[in-house]
């Protein structure tokens, strides 16, 4: 079962330069929240950010992480 | 690869967003919502009074299957409006509390709509007759 803390190391990992603020809603570790910001958001949609941050996790999303509530912006 | 029951539940769930300028994806109904993300983005379309047809995911597994195929989002509820992906709750909360969603929409935001975006509802109790109308009519041609 995923912690706040993998997700946070998975999107730092995985996007150069994002800073990544992950809560685990209901501390049963499929439930989250994460605020990320990235450089690479810059000129990207709302959309095309928030696939970013979910093409991290691939299959994961909707099997181990149930949700994951997004908020992204590039600064 | 998929057999021909899935491409023509493909095509079906193409049709359904082609022909309906606003619609939702969900869990459960619109009235009877069976996850929080999913009432909450039914209740910022609620808000706007604005017109929509919503699917419900639950009855089929393939649905969810097909249409996360097709819009490549991974998550449930997905919201398109004239053919478009807009996204899932997060982004229509957003778009809900800049005005921007009633702008796509093409609806004047009611006065008595609230700035922020209304909260999640729990999920109430299972409807005893899933409503799958919107799905098998919508891409029925005239």
């Amino acid at each position: 079962m995923p912690s706040a803390d993998d997700l946070k190391q998975r999107i730092e990992g995985s996007i150069p330069g994002a800073r990544a603020d992950v809560q685990d809603l209901t501390g049963g570790g499929d439930h989250f929240r994460a605020t990320v910001i990235a450089p690479e958001f810059a000129g990207m949609s709302r959309i095309e950010q928030h696939r970013r941050v979910y093409g991290v996790f691939g299959a994961d999303i909707g099997g181990p992480i149930h949700a994951l509530s997004l908020s992204t912006r590039a600064e | 690869m998929s057999d021909t029951t899935d491409n023509t539940l493909r095509d079906a769930i193409s049709e359904a967003i082609a022909e309906n300028d606003v619609i939702l994806f969900m869990k459960g109904t619109p009235e009877q919502p069976m996850c929080g993300f999913s009432a909450r983005t039914a209740a910022a379309l609620e808000e706007l009074k604005a017109p929509y047809a919503a699917v419900d995911v639950l009855p089929d597994p393939r649905i969810r299957q097909e249409l996360s195929g097709l819009s490549n989002w991974p998550t449930i509820p997905q919201l398109f409006v004239k053919g478009e992906l807009v996204g899932g709750c997060d982004i229509v909360t957003e778009l809900y509390e800049s005005g921007e969603l009633a702008q796509m929409i093409g609806v004047e935001p009611p006065a008595e709509a609230p700035r922020a975006a209304p909260a999640a509802a729990e999920p109430g109790a299972p409807p005893l007759q899933i409503d799958t109308t919107p799905l098998e009519d919508a891409p029925r041609r005239a």
